[in-house]
């Protein structure tokens, strides 16, 4: 999960890392208090996207009394930055920044270890100053088990080339901000631009934080509460709720499947099979995981008829641990519970763990709308014709 | 021969009580897998009992830790059933004890708990396979994982694959033929064993005759292997790439499995596979049949 900006200064200050006050408003009514809050002078008003380039789409606006900040939040709350539309900016304390650097450490899955990065010229995409100026960018490789201890904070200010009398401060910053990575589970944690001000303090000024999924399922309840539930489509939400895998895309061929990789193989044969027929598209990822039952499957199959651009499903499963027969009870139960309701075809492919059993559930049903197919390319032709009819 | 695993392989089972772990016991005996134990601290000096291949009566040991059950039973493999705020600890344990074969199948594992169990058994006597993985399976031997069985038989094709389900799909459109070893990876960002491991492995071996490989978006694993299979590779590899579809920025399923700016898509992993002159399938079917022409000529 990406954090917004105020969500990853609110967790830099949980853990003592230096930033400035900042207030989340959604309308200029709060930027205007949260201006107020922070002193009533100077403020930057920040439009809170997942996405970069803010900036210049014109979504960071300075200014100088609270009624000013209230003006700025109602341009800037409402437009659309690259696709997302602002729905909340932030009002943060306004800074005399002397000096601008960047700072991120991140899981490296190509070296199965971390990667501390860190730059004294900061402010600029990294991206760009990575190509650039390589040489201006220090990467320095963290151990997992190590972390960034001392020894490793001094090394990276050493690497990056900071001025002597910064090496202690921006290390103390640097440790902070491993402390977050850990604590937080993050996948990345990156701030940028990391500032000196002019009267000396070293500040975390933007930053951007993914949480790992997995560790927030596990062990940290409080991250359900960062999830930007405004964002989600309706059926994502609906399928999260339930535990599905859910991601919405833009077809006509609603898919169902299990396991990660064979759902997506599908979505790409689906696509295949939709080029002779009229360039229908998969409408969706679901996976409903492994040793799903007759439940799982149901509510699988309840939250993609649900889903209006639908014209016909594609159940692909490969039992392994997933049994074929209950994958075909959750089907027929689910038309049942849905009655008259479900009006749209469904071709099911099984194969694998009981699939006798499942194709025999399925037979004996002789639901009207359910096409049995004997292979996963078949399916999709099946399913892709449905949808174009 | 095959890879990592064979006909006398003890294998023990950590979280062997657990629903997971009981129901596919069943399942690794049920396909011939020598399974000789299992772990659960709280359940120490206990038994289960299942039945093997021919519905004779199993009753297996549950030891308190690994090292113990290694020494009472010479076990060389641990399949981890254990859920994922325990799978750290339970790993871990395997390695101290200096297991051979560690084969994690616990799907949801934080991924700095992976990291963090892959620094620890660097220098050390133990390959881990997964996490978040089907496991293992040398048809005709042995099973370490929860890989279907009766898809298919011995023979002459090695699979590695980081998804479960299309490993099954590909045993399952070459079922005729046959595999030496099937090994799935799995999808988390940090796995123990790569598609090179298996690689070289596959290359070593002299039952298996060609190769596929599974791949899917995410991460650069895929375009590492290409690059290994121009200097290191001289049997044919056949390549499947998943999610040519998935759009960017959504996570499909896997942790690994997105798609960020240019890095990580199907199409790159495709084309870094075909420059150094991998067939790659469209289609799991159309990967089937480029293995079927190669076999053939072979």
């Amino acid at each position: 999960m990406d954090l917004f900006e105020y969500q990853a200064r609110d967790i830099f200050e949980k853990h003592g890392v230096p930033v400035l006050g900042g207030v989340v408003a959604t309308t200029p009514e709060e930027a205007r208090a949260g201006a107020q809050e922070l002193g009533g002078g100077t403020v930057v008003v920040k439009a809170q996207v997942k996405t970069g380039g803010r900036g210049k789409a014109g979504g960071v606006k300075l200014a100088h009394s609270p009624e000013e900040a209230a003006e700025k939040a109602g341009e800037i709350l409402g437009m659309d930055i690259k696709g997302h539309t602002v729905h909340r900016v932030m009002v943060a304390q306004g800074a005399k920044i002397a000096e601008e650097f960047y700072f991120s450490v991140l899981l490296d899955r190509s070296n199965r270890n971390y990667l501390a990065m860190c730059s004294v010229e900061g402010g600029m995409e990294i991206e760009q100053l990575a190509v650039e100026r390589p040489e201006a960018l220090a990467k320095v490789a963290v151990d997992p088990i190590v972390g960034i201890d001392e020894a490793k904070a001094a090394e990276i200010v050493d690497v990056a080339g900071f001025a002597e009398e910064l090496k202690a401060p921006v290390a103390d910053v640097i440790r902070k901000l491993w402390t977050v990575f850990t604590a937080e589970d993050a996948t990345l944690v990156e701030v940028n631009p990391l500032v000196r001000t002019e009267d000396g303090a070293i500040v975390a000024l933007d930053g951007k934080v993914t949480l790992d999924d997995n560790a927030s399922e596990v062990r940290h309840p409080d991250h359900e509460a960062l999830e930007d539930k405004e964002a989600a489509d309706p059926l994502e939400a609906k399928a999260k709720a339930n535990g599905l895998n859910y991601v919405k895309l833009d077809g006509e061929v609603g898919i169902i499947g299990n396991g990660a990789g064979l759902v997506m193989s599908t979505l790409d044969v689906v696509a295949y099979a939709g080029e002779a027929h009229g360039g229908v598209k998969p409408a969706n990822f679901l996976d409903i995981g492994g040793g799903a039952n007759a439940k799982v499957m149901a509510n699988g199959l309840d939250v993609i008829l649900n889903d209006p651009q639908v014209k016909s499903v594609f159940v692909n499963v490969f039992g392994g641990i997933t049994a074929c027969d209950e994958v075909a009870k959750g089907i027929v139960g689910a038309l049942e519970i849905l009655g008259d309701e479900a009006s749209k075809p469904l071709v099911v492919r099984l194969d694998g763990n009981n699939v006798d059993l499942g194709r025999q559930i399925l037979t004996d049903a002789n639901h009207p709308l359910v096409t049995l197919a004997e292979t996963m390319d078949g399916g999709a032709d099946k399913a892709a014709e449905l949808a174009n009819a | 021969m095959s890879i990592y695993l064979n006909k006398d392989s003890k294998i023990i089972v950590q979280g062997i009580t657990g629903g997971m772990g009981a129901k596919h016991t069943a399942l690794m005996l049920d396909s011939g897998a020598q399974i000789v134990g299992g772990v659960n601290a709280r359940k120490a000096g206990t038994t289960v009992a299942h039945k093997d291949h021919d519905g004779n009566d199993v009753v297996l040991p549950v030891f308190g830790t690994v090292k113990e059950a290694m020494a009472e039973t010479g076990a060389n493999v641990s399949v981890l059933f254990v859920p994922p705020a325990f799978t750290k600890d339970a790993a871990i344990e395997a390695v101290d004890a200096e297991m051979p074969l560690i084969v994690v199948i616990t799907e949801g594992v934080p991924v700095q708990d992976s990291a963090a169990v892959w620094a620890y058994l660097q220098g050390k006597k133990t390959r881990m396979i997964g996490p978040n993985c089907p496991g293992i399976i040398t048809p005709g031997e042995s099973l370490a994982g929860i890989t279907p069985h009766t898809i298919t038989g011995k023979g002459p094709i090695g699979l590695v694959s980081k998804s479960g389900t299309l490993t099954y799909q590909m045993m399952y459109e070459l079922k005729d033929l046959g595999f030496s070893t099937a090994i799935g990876i799995g999808g988390d960002p940090i796995v123990g064993t790569t598609h090179i491991d298996a690689l070289e492995a596959f290359e070593n071996d002299p039952e298996t005759k060609a190769i596929v490989m599974i791949g899917e978006i995410g991460g650069d694993a895929e375009e590492r292997a290409a690059a290994y299979i121009a200097e290191h590779v001289t049997k044919p590899v056949v390549g499947y790439v998943a999610g040519f579809t998935a759009p960017e920025g959504k996570t499909m399923g896997h942790a690994g499995a997105i798609v960020s700016g240019s890095a990580g898509t199907a199409q790159a992993k495709k084309e870094a596979l075909e420059a150094v002159g991998v067939k790659v399938g469209k289609t799991p079917s159309e990967t089937a049949a480029l293995m079927r022409e190669i076999l053939q000529g072979l």
